[in-house]
């Protein structure tokens, strides 16, 4: 099974939306309850990413028999340190945005910490990939 | 204990999301920093912050949350309202701090 949405940079209106659809599908598909929950966490933090971070991207949900993959491509730019980028508390989110409670530095750790395989590509100036895998 | 017996026994104001008043408030959680409620928060659980805009609702959506209360004589964004109407989420208001509010809740649903 497979889905994509698209995500629009600094349209903060709309974040979660994604997250918000594919908590509905596994849901449907009965996935344990337990795992929803961390599916669910994950996914909203890493589009709040693109929501924050960048100009725009894409998530994908690919659902099997025995795992969930999201994948999160974004056009934006890109994470120089990705190492720094996961210690908790360390952000680079604008005033605006930290204002609104986002940007606590806890996103990354977030996902880290719920998902079961995590996975992170970026080019400086190009964008980010962000894996997720979760066991069913 | 429901979301209507918290607002009657606290007073506090009902700006949306009535149709959610028979939640069952399972605990709560008091935090501004969004990622740290959807880390931490579980289902059922009464949200207290100042935090007013939308997004507050995505995550109380998305965590099965209770209801939000409004600290501080803070009110919802009209967006914010609007999707607690649509998923049936009330969002509460006090002229009381988190401090205090926070206190008579704990003694209420502890």
């Amino acid at each position: 099974m497979h889905h994509e949405y698209n995500i629009v940079g600094g349209d903060f209106t709309r974040a979660g939306y994604a997250s918000s659809q594919v908590k509905k599908i596994l849901r449907n598909l009965d996935v344990d309850t337990a795992i929803i929950k961390r599916t669910v966490i994950a996914a909203y933090e890493a589009e709040v990413n693109i929501v924050a971070h960048a100009y725009n991207g894409i998530i994908t949900l690919d659902i099997d028999a025995d795992s969930i993959r999201i994948v999160l491509d974004d056009m934006g730019p890109g994470i120089e340190d990705i190492e720094q980028a996961m210690q908790e508390g360390y952000s680079t989110a604008s005033d605006k945005v930290r204002e609104m409670g986002f940007g606590a530095g806890m996103g990354l750790s977030n996902i880290k910490r719920n998902a079961d395989e995590l996975r992170i590509n970026s080019e400086v100036g190009r964008g980010t990939q962000v894996e997720i895998v979760m066991y069913r | 204990m429901k979301v209507k017996d918290i607002v009657h026994l606290l007073d506090l104001t009902v700006y949306s999301g009535e149709q959610g008043l028979d939640r069952e408030v399972t605990g709560g959680y008091v935090s501004d920093l969004l990622s740290d409620v959807m880390g931490r928060a579980d289902t059922g659980q009464l949200w207290v912050t100042l935090q007013t805009h939308k997004n507050v609702m995505a995550i109380a959506s998305l965590k099965d949350l209770s209801a939000v209360l409004l600290v501080n004589k803070q009110k919802p964004d009209a967006n914010t309202a609007e999707q607690s109407n649509e998923e049936g989420i009330p969002i509460l208001g006090t002229t009381m701090g988190a401090f205090e509010v926070t206190g008579k809740l704990y003694e209420l649903i502890r």
